[in-house]
This record gives structure tokens, C-alpha cells and sequence, in this order.
């Protein structure tokens, strides 16, 4: 055939060069709803469920025994489950319907029910159900803070930049997982020297994560994976019960936990039971909630790939989130993963979770360039932050970032370098020279950077496990090496470990260490004129960007 | 406006026995769907010797996906897999370690695949192959989701890179300090690989055969 010029045109556009695939059931391949999907059913005898979405007690997996023992409130049940679909769909976008009312009839539905209602919402039926149902007043956002050499003193300066451009919470990890003490006590460090009060975490293997965050070098927790399917779960050697177990070795401690689970996850392991992708990630919300987290990282996450390879994928990961919301949890609402090679496209689909705002809009923005960004690229980069600040301008919307002045910058990066050099030294950790905290300082990302003696560093990753070196030696180095007010940030996060506050569904910290939650700071969104509204101090600060035109210029 | 129950379960059932039909319609047009599998025949391992474990104190066991050099040819970015396996052998060679390859059919997650291997192997060092590419060096007292080293990003392998895998494990054998092989990352093979990664992954899914576990495979 003779090729038209504009289909050749047409052919080399970025968003041609993403994967899509049509629909398969059969193996998962499908976004809102399957027709082996199970119908909505409870049936409810002497206070336990013995019935649930079809299928009788004695026929559940393990996900449908948690799900029945543990997520569904047997007292509301048969009630919720009275009112149809179509109407509590309804509900959940009437302004007039207060947020407690849906989160007490969700309580009571089931996950083919859930299913169902989410399938009545478009998308911009869910953003309405969003602006409501998200529990903390205020959106936040969270960033992703790794680089392609683990180096920790990068980890530090990125870690304080991104503070100072607004994150709650920051999260890292590594290429060499071995690396994880270094880098987890170098976004602690570094997260305080550009914001007190930030919290942050190392994403690694489970045990390594619960050890670190028992020993104080980091102040929440992330990575606990719950999938939709029983084969998934067994492959991975976990159960939901084991989930909550290691949820309640956390909350022993202290620490603010969130699961994380996600559509497509089943699709790529190759066992979906031929179910949707949002019945299934239905399932783990509910076992979210069954194990006792107070929240949940989703949106298909890492497996965006997937999900946004099939029709309506991009609905179904917005309707993930708001599930979330509609079972009480808080709701760090992915955005994290790099999914398409079109621009256009990848700022359509996080437009769904910042115009409605959710907990955290981003579960990791990348607060380098993707090159550098350990999760194998997120959907927006260090070389986005001024378009997305011109973003929370154009529309007013708080996307949790704020504008901020490059002197501002260098001062929190050089401090941020300097402490980690000194916590080091002090602690007879491997040498940062002087050279690399002046590189480290004013890099972009690490092509800027000198390398690493990867050999002595990992020879103290392991001495800092090892000698158990903790989050109060970390205090110490710091108030001995001269950076008094970040010893005292750093113990302030220590504190909130023992005062408990942080673990309640949503919470954040200001930098008084206040705690900011879906508790004492519910959202009370009910239609105009009420709920949060970007005005006043913070209207100013967004508005304030660089690259203005100045008529004394002209 | 009000709604009585009965009328709302009315429009209920009325959308959601549409919603069915359209399900139905869309599955007649949709070229996969009815589909139950990516290979119609599965592959009978069960006259094969299953994999012992070795004894040499030099030994590193490569553990290979169930799919592996059958089914599946080449990487998801069109490596050969003959390639890949003789590039990791020459590299533990290289180190003056021998290689043992075994074929995983419990299990196609590559962490456990690996550990498998290790468990396997005389020297406790294993390395797990998916045959998508997916590559994992493991030491057999570590949990299953730690690791040596993992290469996640298949797409940005090449054959120096699997030589240098086998290189590393022959080194871990000798209780080297060992420098990781740097990683590399690409933000944008999500979403070029990822559905090609879904596909490939349950390809091999559908040759488990966990009642045989794993057997040898070659050397």
C-alpha cells in the first residue's frame, strides 16, 4: 500500500510507541469489568458471613475468609447490600450525602458490590467521589528520592530539596539492595535538613524494611504487598494473615504503615483467575482494611504497563483510588511509574487524582531526573517541577509543591551533603570528601556526580547493622558533628514514634511536628463553598513562580 | 427526586443486564478473548532426571525458567537464549567455577527460581534465569526476596552483561568482595515491554509443573 503522509506522521508520535492490547479475559486482560466476575451476594448467619459475592463458606480461598472475617462489617452488611448499586453511586457523588454517611454504607458491601457501583461512575463521577471521600483535608504529596549509584549523599541533597519544595514523605530505594542502611539513614537526615517533620522510608525486602524502621532510620513503611489472587500470594510466600501480622510488628513499634497493592500485578504474574483488574484490586483494598492499615499505595502502580494497555485502564486505576477512600483509607494514589511515552497522555491521567486531590497524588514523584530514579522511571521527573508548579497556578490547585528559589535550593542541598558527611565520619562510616559534597550540592542528577567506592561503602552498610546502629546514634553524630537543629528534627521524628499520633489514617507533619490526619483534620468537602480551598498564604506562595514578567523590565 | 427500592433495583437490573449483553458483544470482537492459554500444548517433563543436589564447593547452579530455550527462544528484547546461558557459563568459568544448569518448574518467580538454584547448588550461589531475560544472583541462607544482585530491567540486558552475571556469581563463590554490575534504567521500557513482559510471563506460567519440581537441563 501506498502510505499516506500523515499516517506516517501519525506513526512516529510518541503515544505510538506504547504498549496496548485488546481485551482477554481470559488472562486478566481487562480493566473495570469481567464477565467472570462473581455477582454480589452476602448472606449473613449467627453474626458471620457464610456467603459472600456467590460462593458459600466452604467454598472461600483465603482471600475471601479474610475479606468475610475481617473487612466487611457483618452488623451493616445486609443493610448496604439492600441499597442497589446504581444508587449508592449516586450517593457517592450527591453533595448533600456527608462523607461519614458513604464510608458507613461501603462498610457493608462486598467486593463484586463494590465493583459494580464504581462501574456506574465516570471519570469525572470518581474525581467528584474523590474530592469527598479523601480523608485528609489538605492533599499531599510524596516523592521518590534514589539515584542510579545509590549514592547517599545525593539521596541527602535530594532528599532536602525535595522537603523544601513541598513533600510530606519521601521514599527510596536501591539498584544494590545491600545499600539500604546508607540510604535510609541519608534521607532521614537529608529530608530534615530542607523541611522538619517530613517523613520518609527505604522500599526493601520486607525484613530489612522492618529492621530498619525498628532501629529509627526511617519513620514509615510502604512496600507490604497484598495481591487479588490466592496463587499470587502463595507464590510470594505470604498470606493475608501474614501481611497483618507484619502490619501489627510496625504498629509495635510505632510506625506509620501503609500497604501497597495495585491492578495488573495478577495480570503479570499470570494468575487473575480471569477477573477484572478492578474486582481484584477490590479484594485487596478489603484486606487492606481486614488487616487493620490505615492505608493503602495504589493505582495500579508498577504494573501500569498493564492496566494502561487495555480500554478504560485509566478509569479503572481512578476507581482503584476511590475505592480506597470509600473503605477509610488513606490513599497515596500512585502517579509513581512511567507508563507512556506521550506527554499529553501521561499529564491526562495524573490530571484524574490533582484536580480531585487524594492523600498523597503522587506515591513517588521523582524528585531526580528518571534516569536517576530507582523505580524504574516515574511519571514525573525533577525537570517537571516547574510545569507542574505552572500547573497548580493555572488551575489553583494545591498539588502539594510549591515554587522555591534556586539560593534556597543550594543552601538545603550543601547542608543536607554536609551532615551526611559528617554522620559518617562520626560514626567511622566510608569517606564523602569535600569534592563530592561540592558536586553533590550543585548536580542535577548523577552524571553530575563523582562515583562511589561502592566496595567500602557496602562494607558499612553492613557495619551499620552489624554494631546495630540506630536512629538515636544517628541524633547523636549529628548534635556532636555541629547540626544541633537537625539532631533535634531528627529526634522530634523518634518522639512520634512514642506519642502514636502519626499512625491515624492520613496523617502527615507540619514542621512543628503537628500531626495533620484524616482525624483531627477530616475532609469536610460538601460541594461549593465548603471544604478546602486553595486561598490566603498558600494561594500566594503557588502563584509566586519564577520566569514572570516584570514591567520595570519592559 | 425520590426513588423507591424496588423502582432503583428495577433501572438496576435493567443497566446491569445491558452492561452483560455489551460484555458479550465486545467479547466477539475482541481477537483473544475465549483464549484459555498463550501455548495450547504444555510440555511433559515428567521422564526427565530431576536436579540433585550438587556437592562441589565450586559449583554455581544456573536455574532457568520452565519455558526456557521450548517455548521460549529469545529474551523480551531478542537475545537468544543459547546465548545468554553460554555467556553466563563462560563467565563462572572465567572465575575457574563450574556451572550446573537446572530447569525450575515449581515456580516462575525469578526470586525463588534463584534461591531454588542456590539451594541446589554445591557452593549455596545460584542464579535465576526467566526466559524473558529477567536475571537473579542468590545465596541459599537469604530470604527469598533478597538478593545478591537482580537485574529487573530485561530490556537493557545484553550478552556482557549475562557474562558478567556469571562472572559475579563464580566471585561471590570465592568470597570476593564483589562490585555489583552497575544498573542500568530506562524509564520509558515499561511501557514498550511491560504487556510483552505480561505475555512472556505467562507463557512460562503455563509450563509449571510443580508435582515434577525441577529437573536438569543441560551440563
Amino acid at each position: 500500500m501506498k502510505r499516506a503522509k500523515r499516517f506516517e506522521v501519525l506513526d512516529q508520535r510518541p503515544v505510538n510507541k506504547d504498549g496496548y492490547i485488546s481485551e482477554w479475559p481470559e488472562k486478566g486482560f481487562v480493566a473495570m469489568k469481567s464477565p467472570y466476575d462473581p455477582t454480589p451476594s452476602v448472606v449473613v448467619e449467627n453474626g458471620r458471613i457464610i456467603e459472600l459475592d456467590g460462593k458459600k463458606r466452604e467454598d472461600f480461598d483465603f482471600i475471601d475468609q479474610f475479606i468475610a472475617d475481617y473487612a466487611i462489617d457483618v452488623d451493616q452488611a445486609e443493610q448496604s447490600m439492600k441499597l442497589s448499586s446504581l444508587e449508592i453511586a449516586r450517593r457517592i457523588v450527591d453533595i448533600h450525602v456527608t462523607r461519614k454517611d458513604i464510608l458507613k454504607i461501603a462498610s457493608g458491601i462486598t467486593p463484586a458490590k463494590m465493583t459494580e457501583v464504581l462501574n456506574y461512575l465516570n471519570v469525572v463521577e470518581l474525581m467528584m467521589g474523590m474530592q469527598k471521600m479523601r480523608a485528609r483535608r489538605v492533599p499531599g504529596n510524596q516523592a521518590h528520592i534514589t539515584n542510579l549509584k545509590d549514592d547517599p549523599v545525593q539521596i541527602a541533597a535530594d532528599a532536602a530539596e525535595g522537603a523544601l519544595r513541598g513533600f510530606a514523605e519521601e521514599e527510596t530505594t536501591m539498584g544494590v539492595a545491600r545499600y539500604a542502611p546508607l540510604s535510609a539513614m541519608a534521607l532521614l537526615i537529608g529530608s530534615q535538613a530542607g523541611r522538619p517533620g517530613v517523613l520518609t522510608q527505604c522500599s526493601a525486602e520486607e525484613a530489612t524494611e522492618l529492621e530498619l524502621g525498628i532501629r529509627g532510620l526511617t519513620t514509615y513503611a510502604e512496600t507490604l504487598s497484598v495481591y487479588g489472587t490466592e496463587k499470587v500470594f502463595i507464590d510470594g510466600d505470604d498470606t493475608p494473615y501474614s501481611k497483618a501480622f507484619l502490619n501489627s510488628a510496625y504498629a509495635s513499634r510505632g510506625l506509620k504503615v501503609r500497604f501497597t497493592s495495585g491492578s495488573g500485578s495478577e495480570v503479570l504474574m499470570g494468575n487473575s483467575e480471569k477477573k477484572s483488574m478492578l474486582y481484584l484490586e477490590c479484594r485487596c483494598l478489603y484486606m487492606t482494611k481486614g488487616a487493620g492499615s490505615q492505608g493503602i499505595q495504589n493505582g495500579s502502580v508498577s504494573c501500569i504497563g498493564v492496566t494502561g494497555a487495555v480500554p478504560a485502564g485509566i478509569r479503572e486505576i481512578l476507581s482503584e483510588n476511590l475505592v480506597a477512600a470509600l473503605l477509610g483509607l488513606e490513599c497515596a494514589s500512585s502517579n509513581d511509574q512511567s507508563f507512556s511515552n506521550s506527554d499529553m497522555r501521561r499529564t491526562a491521567r495524573t490530571m484524574l487524582q490533582f484536580l480531585p486531590g487524594t492523600d498523597f497524588i503522587f506515591s513517588g514523584y521523582a524528585a531526580e531526573p528518571n534516569y536517576d530514579n530507582m523505580f524504574a522511571g516515574s511519571n514525573f521527573d525533577a525537570e517537571d517541577f516547574d510545569d507542574y508548579n505552572v500547573l497548580q497556578r493555572d488551575m489553583q490547585v494545591d498539588g502539594g509543591l510549591r515554587p522555591v528559589r534556586e539560593e534556597d535550593v543550594i543552601r538545603v542541598r550543601n547542608k543536607a551533603a554536609r551532615a551526611v558527611q559528617a554522620v559518617f565520619k562520626y560514626l567511622g562510616l566510608s569517606p564523602v570528601t569535600d569534592e563530592q559534597v561540592e558536586l553533590v550540592t550543585y548536580a542535577h542528577g548523577s552524571k553530575d556526580t563523582p562515583g562511589r567506592d561502592v566496595t567500602a561503602d557496602l562494607m558499612a552498610a553492613e557495619d551499620v547493622l552489624k554494631r546495630g546502629i540506630t536512629g538515636l546514634d544517628v541524633v547523636r553524630a549529628l548534635y556532636e558533628s555541629g547540626f544541633e537543629d537537625l539532631a533535634e528534627s531528627v529526634l522530634n521524628m523518634l518522639k512520634q514514634r512514642v506519642a502514636g499520633d502519626y499512625m491515624q489514617t492520613a496523617a502527615i507533619l507540619d514542621r512543628g511536628f503537628h500531626v495533620m490526619s484524616g482525624i483531627n483534620t477530616p475532609n469536610d468537602y460538601m460541594g461549593p463553598g465548603t471544604g478546602y480551598r486553595v486561598e490566603g498564604e498558600r494561594w500566594e506562595e503557588i502563584k509566586n513562580i519564577p520566569h514572570m514578567i516584570d514591567p520595570r523590565d519592559i | 427526586m425520590q426513588f423507591s427500592e424496588e423502582l432503583v433495583r428495577k433501572i438496576t437490573d435493567e443497566v446491569m443486564a445491558q452492561l452483560r449483553a455489551q460484555d458479550l458483544a465486545s467479547q466477539s470482537v475482541s481477537p483473544l478473548a475465549g483464549r484459555e492459554r498463550v501455548n495450547e500444548k504444555k510440555t511433559d517433563y515428567s521422564g526427565y532426571p530431576r536436579a540433585a543436589k550438587g556437592s562441589d564447593p565450586k559449583e554455581v547452579v544456573i536455574g532457568v525458567g520452565a519455558a526456557f530455550q521450548r517455548e521460549i527462544k529469545k529474551t523480551i528484547c531478542g537475545i537468544s537464549l543459547d546465548d545468554v546461558l553460554a555467556n553466563v557459563k563462560a563467565g563462572i568459568e572465567e572465575e575457574g567455577m563450574v556451572s550446573r544448569v537446572v530447569k525450575i518448574l515449581d515456580t516462575s518467580d525469578v526470586c525463588f527460581m534463584a534461591l531454588e538454584a542456590a539451594k541446589l547448588s554445591g557452593s549455596g550461589i545460584g542464579i535465576g534465569i526467566q526466559s524473558k531475560g529477567t536475571t537473579v544472583i542468590h545465596q541459599k541462607d537469604l530470604y527469598p526476596l533478597s538478593n545478591l544482585e537482580l537485574f529487573p530491567q530485561a530490556p537493557l540486558m545484553n550478552l556482557e552483561t549475562y557474562r558478567g552475571i556469571g562472572r559475579n556469581a563464580g566471585k561471590y563463590v570465592k568470597g570476593e568482595q564483589v562490585v555489583p554490575i552497575p544498573c542500568t534504567n530506562d524509564p520509558m521500557s515499561r511501557p514498550k515491554y511491560q504487556v510483552k513482559a505480561a505475555l512472556m510471563h505467562i507463557a512460562e506460567t503455563e509450563q509449571l509443573d510443580p508435582e515434577v519440581g525441577a529437573i536438569e537441563w543441560e551440563g
